[in-house]
């Protein structure tokens, strides 16, 4: 995974922490691209598994696939610091992976097995890692976008020099929820990162037939929220604004919105047939502004051979292989299951700080 | 402790929680310096500081989410909701997140969160401030939901589902916030989730809770006049349900009443007259009777809201009928 960038600061209480260098404008060394390429492909074929696993009937239910969408989430991610938590919607295999977690389980999980995250009790849409900061995973649109403020609100409460990255999509910012997120989180400075992840359709409205106005990017205007449009597709462009959208945010001057300009190349779930949509258009992307190819470019243009590029390959299939090996051999769930995890024991004390 | 009223002793729930544990937060719509709407949380503010006792804009849907958010990491945060009528505005943040993440993300994480409301008639609001919607919480698996009737339970209560792992809805009685009582604050009358049974007899069980069980009791000592003498359950808590305690005193008795403010129809007074049906058939000898809530909206006129809802009087009516 993405090399985390140094050690977390030390805060003093009660004083939002200094500006801390971001690094704008610098090239990452090229260790840190190598390992931004190593996590957008491993989620491209990642991605490209579950949806065989799919066809083959071996995953049920839903399956939304980030094809298309992996410098978003890399590109974020090597812009974070240890403790920053992340939410995010439904198009999560992604965000999962990028947080660390690790492919047997995300895998097992969509196949509805033992072995997965949620024990076979989530599925896709719903994960959670409390060691990689990943909260959900969360199936109803928009529903995540107050939990996130909830995240940042823990964060600022407990002095953490930490940000909540809130995922959303170009769908999701018509609910409601959402702009009274915005506004609680910029009328007490919470520090979230407000991520729309612009792939350009809902299920299958373009977002112009959805959402009136400019950018999505000024959504967060009426509430003085700060906010940028971004290609997302390139992850050096990713990282830069994430950079500083999350400097901002760790400064302690509120939350930040940031348009992430991108697209998935599958439908929104496998379900789709995709006829919103031309085979050209989809074609263009994928020729013009695949992310990983663009960073493959760079990466050799930096003079990294092709037999380091074929390794990363090979050691990213080699963990795709392991991943559907396991998520095809993991047991289904116990019978038992079906009555576990739904309520805890009643507590007799009356007041706790324990753990959730 | 001494004498006291309900929401004083809401109030010293809250206070006594929030000075033993510095997670606890509470949010909601004018908590803070208004000081609740029903004055709850009067001075709170003074006494914790604005960090702690946060004023929202009024936002249900998102104060629900963010108590979700903050619960996930680590905070114990008592989201404040106006009027329980408002729930529905809530409803997916409610039934969605907080009730499922346990289940979905495989038991690795639980909500604890409460969310304080209340509820029921009595002060004229009419048909959207005056609903009993317990049966839409007690409907959705993954919430507890505890509903105190008494100045004892609604210390107890509240401090109790302050420990509790998982969310916990608390539906007070805005007819109750001003009656007074003795309150022991070490003592609670049972555990949290058990029923309480503060009166015994042989004729007839009386199940209920809330603002009904003062009607109960009222009926009560009517009937004990008339040679009828009721066990009155208090089941303080909806989800868990006790339904041991239940069983005993209707096995013992033979005859059960359930009394709810809550619609009759699909409501909590069904469900537990179907519970009682079920589990002691063979020791009854009269149908379960249902004494609920009117399948209509409430009134702002007095006497339409009085008779909206079960009664003192109609409860001990039914009991002679039941009886005779």
């Amino acid at each position: 995974m993405v090399q985390k960038a140094t050690t977390p600061r030390k805060k003093k209480p009660g004083r939002p922490p200094k500006a801390i260098a971001t690094g704008r404008n610098d090239m990452p060394a090229t260790e840190d691209l190598t390992a931004m390429y190593h996590d957008m492909l491993l989620i491209r074929r990642f991605e490209e598994k579950a949806g065989q696993l799919y066809g083959m009937g071996q995953i049920g239910g839903f399956c939304h696939l980030y094809i298309g969408q992996e410098a978003v989430v890399v590109g974020l991610q090597s812009a974070s610091k240890p403790g920053d938590t992340v939410v995010t919607s439904y198009r999560d295999h992604g965000h999962m992976l990028a947080c660390g977690m690790d492919a047997d389980g995300v895998m097992a999980e969509l196949t509805g097995r033992e072995g997965g995250y949620s024990r076979g009790k989530g599925g896709s849409m719903h994960m959670f890692s409390r060691e990689k900061k990943f909260f959900g995973g969360h199936g109803i649109v928009g529903a995540q976008v107050p939990i996130g403020c909830g995240l940042a609100f823990s964060h600022k409460y407990k002095d953490e020099a930490n940000v909540c990255m809130t995922y959303l999509g170009d769908g999701a910012v018509n609910q409601g929820q959402v702009y009274e997120s915005f506004n609680m989180a910029a009328l007490w400075d919470l520090p979230c990162l407000f991520v729309i992840e612009n792939n350009q359709y809902g299920m299958g409205t373009a977002v112009t037939r959805a959402a009136a106005g400019p950018a999505l990017a000024e959504r967060g205007s009426a509430y003085g929220i700060p906010g940028k449009q971004v290609d997302g597709m390139d992850v050096l462009a990713v990282r830069e604004a994430g950079l500083e959208a999350l400097a901002h945010c760790r400064e302690g001057k509120g939350p930040y919105i940031l348009e992430m300009k991108t697209y998935r190349y599958r439908g929104h779930s496998m379900s789709d047939p995709a006829k919103y949509r031309t085979r050209e258009e989809v074609d263009a992307m994928r020729k013009q502004h695949d992310p990983i190819d663009q960073l493959r470019e760079l990466l050799i243009k930096q003079n990294v051979k092709e037999e380091a590029l074929k390794a990363i390959d090979g050691e990213v299939k080699a963990v795709v292989t392991k991943a559907t090996e396991f998520a095809q051999n993991s047991p289904e769930p116990d019978p038992s299951e079906l009555f576990t995890d739904i309520l805890l024991p009643v507590s007799a004390g009356t007041a706790a700080s324990t753990e959730a | 402790m001494g004498k006291t009223t309900y929401r004083d002793a809401l109030r010293q729930a809250l206070s006594d929680s929030m000075t033993t544990d510095p997670n606890v937060v509470l949010i909601g719509e004018e908590v803070g310096r208004y000081g609740g709407a029903y004055g709850v949380t009067k001075s709170l503010i003074d006494e914790f500081g604005p960090e702690r006792v946060i004023d929202t804009p009024i936002s249900e849907p998102s104060i629900v989410g963010a108590a979700v958010g903050a619960a996930m990491s680590g905070l114990r945060p008592v989201a404040e909701l106006m009027y329980v009528d408002f729930i529905g505005m809530t409803m997916d943040q409610l039934a969605n997140q907080a009730a499922k993440i346990r289940y979905m993300f495989g038991g690795q994480i639980g909500v604890p969160m409460i969310l304080r409301t209340q509820g029921g008639t009595g002060r004229s609001a009419g048909a959207q401030h005056s609903q009993s919607l317990e049966a839409y919480v007690m409907h959705t698996p993954g919430l507890r939901l505890a509903m105190p009737a008494t100045v004892s339970d609604a210390y107890h209560l509240l401090r109790q589902s302050l420990a509790q792992p998982d969310p916990v809805v608390f539906i007070e009685h805005k007819a109750l916030y001003a009656t007074s009582g003795e309150l022991d604050d070490q003592t609670p009358v049972a555990p949290w989730g058990k029923a309480h049974v503060p009166r015994q007899g042989d004729d007839l069980v009386i199940v209920t809770y809330s603002r009904q069980l003062h009607y109960a009791i009222l009926a009560a000592d009517k009937l004990a006049k008339d040679g009828i003498e009721a066990t009155i359950i208090d089941l303080r808590t909806l989800n868990p349900l006790d339904i041991d305690t239940i069983r005993t005193h209707v096995e013992r008795c033979g005859h059960a009443m359930v009394v709810s403010e809550g619609v009759m129809t699909a409501g909590v007074a069904a469900e537990l007259a179907a519970r009682i049906s079920e589990e002691c058939f063979d020791f009854l000898e009269n149908p379960v009777i249902r004494i609920a809530g009117e399948d209509i909206p409430i009134s702002v006129s007095p006497l339409l809201e009085t008779n909206s809802v079960p009664t003192p009087e109609l409860i001990a009516d039914a009991a002679r009928m039941m009886r005779s």
